[in-house]
């Protein structure tokens, strides 16, 4: 399997707002081909014929009754915060594009 | 160059439940101080693990069964990925392949059209809501109160096609929505919100313009007026011989026009997959039969029973079936009248329609709180149709009953309004306001005979509102043909 482009480094960083040097990106671009090479593997096995899952945890329709319990106080929620400011997380300034 | 606007909506509604969608805090977080309403869960701490909260799941059924989906017993949360501060997790836990709901419609009836006009549903799908950010100058506030509260996001097909419709839409979708009882539907507080997929099509080649989307819509209102207003925007771009951008716009309500706010990414930068933490869902197909089963009768099933069982008009079908409480207080007093034989559907929407929303209107009560106990009403109608009370001793009853919760025949007796039928009592008072109207008199008999209105209303007078019009009626002539 051909690796990763340099692009396609540079766009997976963009989505995960990391910022990387151009030794970083060389880096990241043979350590995420090496696993996408790995997951190439896994594709070889012979699917044909059984569903997909989206878990591998024996596990189905877990669902809690619809009751209301405890929050954490104010105090208890801004605890670890680096800022605060009138009961809220207060974060650097972002443009409202929420997707 | 003719266009026609091809519009697709994304609504999201937020669902009325106890608690989030993952995790036990109180979803009624209107009015709430700032992130109090928050845990370990909602706050995305590293470690916790969300649980899917059932009624939320069981409402979104609900919804897609209303809008005549196939519900999906296989369906799978998965995890949208983008970097914002509404969400602490870094990503929304959504569906994305397996919805709940696929393949519904909603009929809308448009002013003037004919035929009612189908707007199909793609997919219903359930997913958490975000954190509120307040941007204060260099800095945004967070409050995270909002961030898990259930949400439904409802998708329809590009198959609206002008302002109007889209606010039919959106109408039925909050009618239905109340009616199920699993969201307020409240658009200024947020609990529906709007968005618009909208492009031009060419009438005469039928070619497909420009995807433009249109965010921030949270009033009926402005579901209208961005409409309009973008509409007859890309028409003027076209005819300058311009190029409409893909982007996503916002409207801006004060000044009424949109606005440019980002260049849409693909769907393939939200890298969407199955969420791990939550097993995926496997619905009895019994348990989707049993909430099926369970279903309020929506409005328009109600408005083709009005019409054609209750002989309504579809406007006073479609008043009353406007909201549930409504309904609901119109059938009961239909059930209670099959006591009182000769008391009709169409009395009571009349009465409903009328006085009682008359009442409403005036005292700033909901019907939810009127105290007239069906049977009452229908009481107090089968008094007019027995002639023991005229029409406008009906109207002051019917107000004492308002506020009182009173039954009709105390209130008739006591403040005696029992109507006046006895010939002999009225014929009295007839030949007194013969004697004291002479000119009035002349003037009928010499055939101007609307001055009976004038009489009637005399003798009405002086029998203090109690005489029976109709008779009284009878009498006049009578007396003023012999005398």
């Amino acid at each position: 399997m051909a690796k990763l482009s340099r692009q396609e480094v540079e766009y997976i960083a963009e989505l995960a707002k990391l910022t990387l040097s151009d030794e970083e990106k060389q880096q990241f671009r043979e350590q995420l081909s090496a696993i996408l090479e790995y997951a190439a593997i896994l594709q070889q096995v012979d699917t044909t014929g059984i569903p997909p899952t989206a878990s591998a945890i024996p596990l189905k329709n877990v669902m809690r009754p619809d009751e209301a319990g405890l929050s954490l106080s104010n105090e208890e929620a801004l605890f670890n915060a680096p800022d605060a400011q009138d009961g809220c997380f207060r974060v650097k300034a972002v443009l409202d594009d929420t997707p | 160059m003719r266009y026609e606007p091809v519009i697709g909506m994304e609504v999201h509604v937020e669902l009325n439940t106890q608690s989030k969608m993952f995790c036990a805090c109180r979803a009624d977080i209107f009015g709430a101080a700032p992130n109090t309403h928050v845990c370990p869960v909602c706050l995305g701490m590293p470690g916790v693990l969300p649980v899917i909260n059932q009624k939320a799941v069981e409402y979104t059924i609900m919804l897609g069964q209303a809008l005549n989906c196939e519900i999906q017993l296989h369906n799978v949360f998965a995890r949208k990925n983008y970097f914002y501060p509404d969400l602490p997790k870094g990503y929304q836990i959504s569906q994305y392949e397996l919805p709940l709901c696929l393949n519904g419609y909603v009929d809308v009836q448009p002013e003037g059209s004919p035929e009612p006009r189908r707007i199909r549903i793609r997919r219903v799908h359930l997913e958490e809501d975000t954190g509120k950010l307040t941007h204060v100058g260099d800095y945004s506030l967070v409050d995270l109160n909002r961030a898990g509260v259930p949400l439904v996001e409802i998708v329809t097909e590009a198959d609206i096609h002008s302002a109007e419709e889209a606010y039919l839409y959106v109408s039925k979708l909050r009618q239905i929505v109340r009616y199920l009882g699993i969201s307020t539907g409240d658009m200024e507080k947020g609990a529906m919100r709007c968005e618009v997929n909208l492009s031009l099509k060419n009438a005469a080649t039928g070619e497909w313009g420009t995807k433009v989307e249109i965010k921030n819509l949270n009033s009926f209102r402005s579901v209208r007026n961005a409409i309009e207003y973008e509409v007859q925007r890309q028409e003027k771009v076209l005819a300058e011989g311009g190029a409409v951008e893909q982007v996503t716009m916002g409207w801006d309500e004060n000044r009424q026009v949109t606005f440019v706010q980002r260049v849409k990414e693909g769907d393939v930068g939200y890298r969407y997959f199955p969420e791990p933490d939550l097993p995926p869902l496997y619905l009895e197909a019994s348990w989707v039969e049993q909430i099926r089963a369970g279903l309020p009768e929506l409005p328009d099933a109600k408005l083709a029973r009005y019409t054609t069982d209750y002989g309504l008009t579809d406007k006073e079908a479609a008043v009353l079936a406007e909201d549930r409480a409504t309904a609901e207080y119109f059938e009961a007093v239909v059930q209670a009248a099959a006591d009182f034989p000769g008391v009709t559907p169409k009395q009571v929407s009349n009465w409903i329609s009328g006085e009682l929303f008359r009442l409403l209107s005036e005292s700033g009560l909901e019907i939810g709180q009127v105290n007239i106990a069906p049977a009452h009403l229908a009481a107090l109608i089968a008094l007019v149709n027995a002639n023991t009370i005229n029409q406008t001793a009906a109207k002051k009853t019917f107000k004492v009953m308002f506020e009182t919760g009173r039954a009709p025949k105390d209130i008739v007796r006591e403040l005696g309004l029992e109507q006046i039928s006895d010939a002999g009592q009225l014929e009295q008072l007839v030949r007194q306001v013969i004697a004291d109207n002479p000119e009035a008199v002349e003037r009928y008999r010499s055939g101007q005979e609307k001055v009976l209105g004038f009489l009637v209303g005399q003798v009405m007078r002086a029998s203090r509102g109690k005489a029976n019009p109709q008779l009284v009626g009878d009498l006049l002539k009578k007396e003023l043909q012999t005398g």
